[in-house]
């Protein structure tokens, strides 16, 4: 039965008819093929059309890719030269924070005077970013569904073919001497961050690192025993909210030209730089806690 | 007491208060149930406005920018942010249709959101509000890039807390796009920085126009000009990148849907101005031709944005595509490039995000008041049942057309006036524009009448009195729009004097 559009439009009007739905549905559609009695010759034209798409989809990507890595590598060609005295790169800003880094920073590592000093705004962001991928993380992964009667949560069938590292001899015992030199070396890049190679970041990530090894091996309840949620939480909370309040006290006092009673120390001695000393430590911490609940939460959905 | 305080330059530290503010709530509901984060977003979003609304009256009483230095250390050294008058109007914009979404959205956000999971919805608004006031006030491109990862994260943190499959997949679909928009900016910048060695705003532009002016490294530029660019365009949806938006509009909830499509494109939309203002510089962007792509596409992203919202089969998806066809009429007249263009721009960025969400969420409303049902049948008569959802749509559809009184109208003049500044491109946007007001019609009337027909059903009425929250957030946001749309004047006066203060700097 075919209508005039008029038609189509009152019986619009009194609610018999849509007019997207043949577009937008394709039951509707399908349903709309039936009695016009072609239904099968449609599909397989549907069909095709499909499969010619898709592969013309596949050329145009592979060519769309070419191009790009053709156009991005002739651009990178194009870049001054690395290494070289007259790149545009080589300016007064690099200068100052290779010549004067120390003595304004206070840190020997000069990559550390300049991500938690001179550049401290960034890093302040960055360490926020993490926050925020943990808290994105506990959203799709905490396992919140599967609970017993009593509200316990249950715990996540092993699946087979994953590797028990607890039931490893071999692991086990070289993981037993190995944790603790771990978190030796780990708490000695984050405090050393400022003298040496290191910092925040990656002793942060070598504690996590050890965590999750001790996790592994030793089980994920005993590891949860010791490392709570609670923990994790309070944590967090204390390093984040003293990294900005810290630095959010030397951006005031820096922009309104106050007196700050944060010094430099001496270049060299553990306990100097300012703030970047314990900045590193706070960062470590959020790093940590970052990469083990990320594990915890991959592992089996939740941290307890 | 006040003029002191004024004199005294104190709230030149207010952008820094602000953002300190956002990101300690953030960190404090972290360990809060949802109704404590609920009540310090909502005292945090507040005191974000007071903040930057007495930014935005100090630079308008000084008539002058300031920046402010983040840390000890001067400019080429040190971060820095910088205000003049569009950066603290934008940041108490986005404040502000934030602080109406999360408010009309609330009950849908309870329903939406497992309890467990709720305060991080709150956390992820701060976080998302965060980083709005640092893309609007940053003066220093890689915090920019490092705000932009804040954002990306915590919309997608957005989108999938809904408890259900569709808004996952929506949600990854969401991050791809992101992330390659992201990279590409990351790129952009890299190289930028490759052939200038700096990172600060005003330091950038006289590099990049001394390179420019003596020839060195004009590929490598341009190379960078067109990554940025297509990076922050894809993260907002210019078409042919739109294809993210309806299902991730159409499946979050509509709190969600609100703030993505009113707040966070739009954000990446003022990130890319002040960029192409004050970084490559007006005149150099001008003469790489950078500016009729954007126009092209912008162009065509109004019809085909239409075109599929008039194809969409259901009302969220229809209001998603508009946004498409909405951010191709910005970024024509990005492209278009003049001074009166701008002005347009920046009042269909005002009026977007201040219509967007009111549609999202009455749209949620009128669905919720259909039993759930999104297509067009279940949704008839659906204004009767909600009348207050059903007039704050018919209000958001008709500003969206370009409806006098309303703000979609004065973006639409200003748009068309300022076409007759090309001689050959005026023909192209007065016809775009008259086509893609057409369709709006077509698709928004489509609606509305759908709305309006059928049956009172008094049964399932549901009044004002079950829905306070609700009707004061929208009908809020559509009093601005109607403030705005009568009087724009003043708006023009800003958005022409923070012009001014951009081209200046």
């Amino acid at each position: 039965m075919r209508r005039s559009f008029q038609q189509k439009l009152s019986a619009w009007y009194r609610g018999k008819y849509d007019f997207t739905l043949k577009t937008a549905d394709p039951l509707q559609a399908r349903w709309k093929h039936e009695y016009t009695g072609k239904e099968h010759k449609i599909r397989e034209m549907e069909r095709r059309e499909l499969a010619f798409s898709g592969v013309l989809y596949n050329i145009l990507c592979v060519l769309f890719c070419l191009i790009f890595i053709g156009v991005l590598l002739i651009a990178v060609a194009f870049l001054p030269a690395h290494g070289s005295p007259d790149n545009p790169a080589v300016n007064e800003v690099m200068e100052r924070y290779v010549e004067e880094g120390m003595d304004e920073t206070g840190a020997v590592n000069t990559v550390a005077g300049m991500i938690l000093d001179y550049r401290a705004f960034d890093t302040l962001g960055e360490s926020f970013v993490l926050f925020t991928a943990v808290c994105a993380v506990t959203i799709l992964m905490k396992n919140t569904k599967k609970r017993a009667p009593d509200g316990t949560p249950v715990p996540m069938a092993v699946k087979p073919g994953i590797v028990e590292y607890s039931k490893d001899n071999i692991v086990k015992t070289v993981s037993r001497f190995l944790i603790p030199f771990i978190f030796v070396f780990g708490v000695y890049v984050l405090l050393n961050g400022h003298l040496s190679p290191g910092g925040g970041f990656s002793g942060g990530a070598i504690l996590g690192g050890a965590l999750i090894l001790y996790a592994m091996v030793y089980g994920e309840d005993r590891a949860a025993a010791v490392f709570s949620e609670r923990l994790i939480k309070t944590v967090v909370l204390s390093s984040l909210s003293f990294y900005a309040l810290a630095k959010s006290y030397s951006f005031f006092t820096g922009a309104n030209h106050l007196p700050s009673i944060i010094s430099t120390g001496t270049p060299g001695r553990i306990l100097s730089a300012g703030l970047i000393l314990p900045l590193n430590v706070a960062v470590g911490f959020v790093v940590c806690c970052t990469m083990y609940s990320f594990y915890m939460y991959f592992r089996r959905g939740r941290i307890q | 007491m006040l003029r002191d305080l004024f004199a005294s330059g104190f709230i030149h530290n207010f952008p820094l208060f602000a953002i300190i503010l956002c990101l300690l709530c953030a960190v404090v509901s972290f360990v809060l149930q949802a109704r404590g984060a609920r009540r310090i977003t909502y005292m945090l979003l507040s005191a974000c406005m007071a903040l930057n609304g007495s930014v935005l009256l100090h630079n308008l009483i000084t008539g002058a920018s300031f920046t402010y230095s983040m840390g000890h250390f001067p400019a080429p050294w040190g971060n820095e942010i910088a205000a003049g008058l569009l950066e603290p109007f934008f940041a108490l914009l986005f404040g502000v249709v934030m602080l109406c979404s999360i408010t009309a959205g609330k009950n849908r956000i309870a329903t939406d959101v497992r309890l467990d999971k709720q305060h991080f919805y709150y956390i992820l608004v701060d976080l998302a509000q965060v980083a709005m006031f640092a893309l609007c006030y940053t003066n220093d491109i890689f915090t920019g890039y490092v705000f932009i990862e804040i954002c990306t994260l915590a919309s997608c943190g957005l989108l999938m807390i809904r408890d259900a499959g569709k808004p996952l997949v929506a949600a990854t679909r969401y991050m791809i796009f992101n992330l390659i928009g992201s990279g590409m900016f990351l790129m952009g910048i890299t190289m930028l920085y490759g052939v200038t060695g700096h990172l600060l705003f005003p330091q950038l532009q006289q590099a990049v126009a001394a390179s420019w002016s003596s020839g060195a490294y004009h590929g490598v530029m341009i190379v960078s000009i067109g990554l940025t660019v297509s990076g922050l365009a894809i993260k907002s949806g210019l078409f042919p990148f739109h294809f993210w938006m309806p299902d991730t509009y159409g499946t979050a909830t509509p709190a969600s849907s609100g703030i993505l499509s009113g707040v966070i494109s739009k954000g990446y939309i003022f990130l890319l101005i002040k960029i192409i203002y004050r970084v490559y510089g007006h005149s150099v962007f001008m003469e790489t031709g950078m500016q009729n792509i954007l126009f092209l596409f912008g162009i065509a992203g109004m019809i085909v944005g239409s075109i599929s919202a008039i194809r969409a089969g259901t009302i969220t998806k229809m209001t998603a595509f508009s946004s498409a066809a909405q951010i191709g009429y910005i970024f024509m007249g990005i492209g278009m490039g003049t001074k009166e263009a701008m002005v347009a721009v920046f009042f269909h960025i005002c009026a977007h995000a201040i219509t967007k969400p009111v549609l999202f969420l009455s749209g949620g409303a009128l669905i919720d008041a259909s039993g759930g049902g999104r297509d067009f049948t279940s949704l008839r008569g659906a204004a009767h049942r909600n009348p207050a959802a059903g007039l704050a749509f018919l209000c958001g559809s008709l500003s969206m057309i370009g409806f006098p009184i309303f703000t979609g109208f004065i973006s639409k003049l200003y748009f068309a006036l300022s076409a007759f500044a090309f001689p050959h491109k005026s023909m192209v946007v007065l016809l775009t524009l008259a086509v893609s007001t057409i369709l709006n019609v077509i698709y928004f009337m489509y609606v509305s009448v759908i709305l309006y027909t059928g049956r009172p059903d008094p049964e399932r009425r549901i009044g004002i009195g079950r829905q306070k929250a609700f009707f004061a957030a929208v009908f809020l946001l559509i009093l601005v729009n109607v403030a705005i749309g009568l009087h724009s004047q003043p708006l023009t006066f800003l958005f022409e004097s923070g012009l001014q203060l951009f081209l200046q700097s």
